[in-house]
């Protein structure tokens, strides 16, 4: 929370910059980033850079999660091919406003995080990469605080080996 | 130039269901290649879907995500035939747009 003043400038920066966009360089490729940016709070730079999930979830959230059974993930046991380990996620949880994919063992536990406003449902399926046998953890911000799901996929072929 | 995003927008009255496939190396920068070079790293950062001039949903990304990466979620409203806008911009400033209508 330290950094609203920053963010705020930013944003009025971003803003400026994605109207200029718009109004010249419609047509160019690059002009589409500011506007995406504009429109959208910033890309979590420092919490995709963390190494463990507990610092990940620290710096995407600034707080910790609880574990929750209204948090439901679908996961499969094994995965043959690490590469590709298609996990969702559904919650009753009310007020959603972010899911987080987590893997424990991968160079950078965060995975995924997905903003979801106000009437998009708060069930997300994706594809992710495990490098190893490890734990999953799924992240649902509702009403402020972080709820959390686990789970252990066990990988046969590790998706980012070499 | 085809798109590299490819989008299904599925109305079902109350809420439409979206389905996006991208085509990305999603080089997680950790990975060599045959000669044991580290392959730099190249992966969709953020991933936004708007419609009606509103975001409804915003993916932020790592190189954790599988390649040729594909996400599902619904949201509420959405009419057939109108349009679901879709954009993504990568690590090096690389950027895709497509419209899908809505069916």
């Amino acid at each position: 929370m330290t950094d609203v003043g920053f963010s705020a400038t930013r944003r009025l920066i971003l803003q400026g910059a994605g109207a200029v966009a718009l109004l010249g360089l419609g047509n160019l490729p690059f002009g589409l980033t500011p506007a995406l940016a504009a429109a959208n709070d910033k890309y979590p730079e420092e919490a995709f850079k963390a190494k463990s999930e507990a610092d990940a979830i620290k710096a995407l959230y600034g707080k910790t999660a609880e574990p929750s059974d209204k948090v439901k993930m679908d996961a499969p046991e094994i995965a043959e091919n690490g590469a590709v380990v298609p996990i969702s996620v559904t919650t009753t949880l009310a007020d959603v406003t972010s899911i987080s994919f987590l893997v424990s063992e991968n160079p950078v536990a965060l995975v995924a995080s997905y903003k979801i406003p106000a009437g998009t449902l708060p069930n997300v399926a994706n594809r992710i990469k495990m490098a190893r046998t490890s734990n999953v953890i799924v992240v649902v911000e509702a009403g402020g605080k972080l709820y959390s799901a686990n789970k252990e996929v066990k990988v046969t072929v590790g998706g980012c080996g070499g | 130039m085809a798109s590299t995003i490819r989008v299904r927008a599925t109305s079902s009255g109350e809420t439409t269901e979206v389905q996006a496939l991208i085509q990305h190396p999603m080089d997680s920068g950790f990975i060599k290649d045959a000669k044991g070079e580290i392959i730099p790293a190249h992966f969709i950062q953020q991933l936004t879907f708007e419609y009606d001039g509103k975001n409804v949903f915003t993916a932020d990304w790592g190189g954790g995500v599988s390649k040729d990466p594909y996400v599902k979620f619904a949201f509420k409203g959405g009419k057939k035939g109108d349009e679901l806008k879709v954009s993504w911009v990568d690590n090096k400033g690389a950027t895709d747009t497509t419209t899908a209508k809505i069916q």
